[in-house]
């Protein structure tokens, strides 16, 4: 079953196109990163499956209806926009109040809970709170009206190493805890390795590949071996990317079927080389990727 | 809804209403009694011209920052994904602000003609004690009900704006621009057709003649225009001399050219006088009359009506628009 079903999905920004024949189907359940270097469309896809925009061409459904289209379809979609925007007016405790008002489905033992386990001060202004905090706040909101997807636009962009683990930790603990589908995008690799089990790769406005992180690993492999020409491949394995030395060739294949050819040295991509090498692979000469360890 | 919109515009709300609530009760135990107005110029002048500033104040300062400081600091991206439409989060919006700032202007506007109707009707009857009559376009837009329509206008334009410009400071200058500009075109281009002007010919006498504007010339002074008597307390719109066809006649035709004793400080001669009526009457036998076209004092309250009225209809015209545009936000 899908959360989020898109078929030809584009949207145009007066000239330029920003997403252009996206079709995607993202499973429920699913802790699904969405990967891409900066103005590839990742925003632009969460915006539309957030009803935030209205798409140019094709379709999109989200948790069987279109988004935005009602308060219903609102409540079940939950939307962390990015740099996690709060009114810096209202203080913490007003926020929770914002939420129990405008959401019928509002979790409030769920939402004072965590504020009071992230240690933040009701009484505090939003402005106020550091960024990590203020991040935690606009997930807090996210996770208390209880939607079946929340879509969070780089929710730890501005977060320093730590507080990016314990965001991402509380994040999973609420998913395990709830069971709803998150779709999220980042540009480190890094974090998504360890949260993701579904991964789509957005490259210059189109989707890339789309997988669930198990089976993209399970059908790429890392050859290496003497300088050759990658034309010789057998029909079933795809170069996804390939670099020659003089006298050695590394190439990154997507296949199915067990490698049998003993001239190659077979070895088994981490996710990063993979997202890595389909965004280089795609003409990206320097994606804008950041890797944090 | 109405808690979050409430929770924020009650800062600039209650800003307002704390500035209006002194300044009522200055009004109200200050009211002049009749007899002479003399040095109640500046508190006179000072009401007519906050009455029609308030609008413009509740448009830039309530209505443009309500939506632009959502759309800068992003925060339309929380708001808009609770489980609330933007529609009903505009709606709100508009449902507290535009009620509140249609009520502070029309407080205002009420108190302030209430403590100026001594002067203003004194203005009515006699146009020689330095005020002007209530019809006239600016003490028209600072009395009665017209203010409660210019504020729901400038609010809900503010608001228009800010959703088309999205950033505060270029929305607020253009709305202002807009408002003055609309505050222009009305008085000058629509209300003297609202209700059509009362059309009088006159014959150009010299006793019907109130003022004869002249240039110099060669024997004396050459009348260029005149003017008849008008009704007191009326917003005269026209007062001007046509010929027998009725065309505007601007200057004077030559046939009183030389009606005019040269300028000199002694006071004219009989012969003088007798001179001005022969020419006139000469004036009058070629077809001449003054043509007078005015609003009469009667016509406050219908172009009062009709104003709100019409503003109110432009209002619920750009929240349309508003409503529309809004779809296409981000």
């Amino acid at each position: 079953m899908s959360v989020l079903r898109a078929r030809g999905l584009g949207k145009k920004y007066k000239r330029r196109w920003a997403l252009t024949g996206c079709t995607l189907d993202v499973p429920a359940g699913r802790v699904t990163g969405l990967v891409g270097p900066n103005g590839a469309g990742k925003s632009t896809l969460l915006g539309l499956a957030a009803g935030m925009l209205a798409p140019s061409s094709g379709t999109i459904e989200v948790c069987g209806g279109v988004p935005g289209s009602g308060p219903a379809q609102l409540a079940k979609v939950g939307f962390v926009a990015q740099n996690t925007p709060v009114y810096p007016n209202l203080t913490v405790e007003e926020h929770l109040r914002l939420g129990a008002r405008l959401n019928p489905g509002w979790d409030d033992e769920l939402a004072r809970g965590r504020v009071a386990r992230l240690g933040l001060d009701p009484a505090l202004a939003a402005g106020k709170l550091s960024g990590g905090q203020r991040a935690q706040l606009a997930l807090t909101l996210g996770i208390a009206k209880r939607p079946e997807l929340l879509l969070l636009d780089e929710p730890v962009a501005s977060l320093d190493p730590l507080a990016r683990r314990e965001f991402l930790g509380d994040l999973m603990a609420a998913v395990a805890e709830h069971g709803l589908s998150v779709v999220m995008s980042s540009h480190l690799v890094a974090d998504l390795e360890r949260v993701c089990d579904h991964l789509v790769v957005l490259v210059d406005s189109r989707v890339r590949i789309a997988g669930d992180v198990d089976e993209l690993l399970a059908t790429h492999r890392r050859l290496t071996g003497p300088r050759r020409d990658l034309d010789t491949l057998p029909a079933d394995q795809r170069v996804v990317a390939a670099s020659h030395t003089e006298r050695q060739t590394t190439a990154l294949v997507r296949t199915e079927a067990p490698i049998l050819d003993p001239a190659w040295d077979v070895g088994e991509p981490g996710l990063e080389d993979l997202i890595l090498a389909y965004l280089t692979a795609s003409g990206v000469e320097r994606p804008a990727l950041g890797v944090v360890r | 809804m109405t808690w979050l919109a409430w929770r924020q515009l009650r800062f600039p709300v209650m800003s307002v209403y704390a500035v209006l609530a002194p300044a009522v009760l200055v009004l109200a135990i200050s009211r002049p009694v009749g007899g002479d107005f003399g040095d109640l110029g500046f508190a006179y002048l000072a009401g007519t011209l906050a009455v029609q500033l308030l609008p413009a104040v509740l448009g830039v300062f309530w209505g443009v920052p309500m939506i632009t400081r959502e759309l800068e600091t992003g925060t339309h991206n929380l708001v808009w994904n609770q489980s609330v439409t933007r529609t009903r989060w505009l709606a709100v919006k508009l449902g507290i602000g535009a009620p509140a700032a249609m009520v502070a202007a029309g407080v205002l506007s009420l108190v302030v003609g209430w403590w100026a109707d001594p002067i203003d009707t004194a203005a009515d009857l006699d146009a020689e004690r330095g005020f002007q009559a209530r019809v006239t376009p600016l003490v028209f837009a600072a009395r009665g009900i017209a203010p409660i329509g210019y504020a729901a206008f400038a609010f809900v334009l503010g608001v228009a704006i800010a959703i088309l410009l999205r950033r505060t400071v270029p929305a607020m200058a253009v709305t202002l621009v807009v408002y003055v500009a609309v505050q222009l075109a009305v008085p000058y281009g629509v209300r003297p057709h609202v209700l059509p002007p009362v059309e009088e010919s006159v014959t150009l006498t010299a006793r019907s003649i109130e003022g004869i504007q002249a240039d110099e010339g060669v024997s004396g002074d050459v009348p260029v225009s005149v003017r008849v008597a008008e009704p007191a307390g009326a917003w005269v719109l026209a007062n001007e001399t046509v010929d027998a066809n009725g065309v505007v006649t601007h200057p004077l035709p030559a046939a009183v050219g030389d009606c005019l004793p040269p300028a000199s400080a002694d006071p004219p001669t009989l012969a003088d006088l007798d001179r001005i009526r022969a020419c006139f009457a000469r004036l009058d036998g070629l077809g001449y009359r003054q043509h007078l076209a005015y609003q009469p004092v009667t016509r406050f309250w219908p172009l009062q009506w009709a104003e709100l009225a019409l503003f109110l209809v432009l209002s619920a015209l750009l929240t349309w628009c508003c409503f529309r545009r809004l779809r296409h936000l981000s």
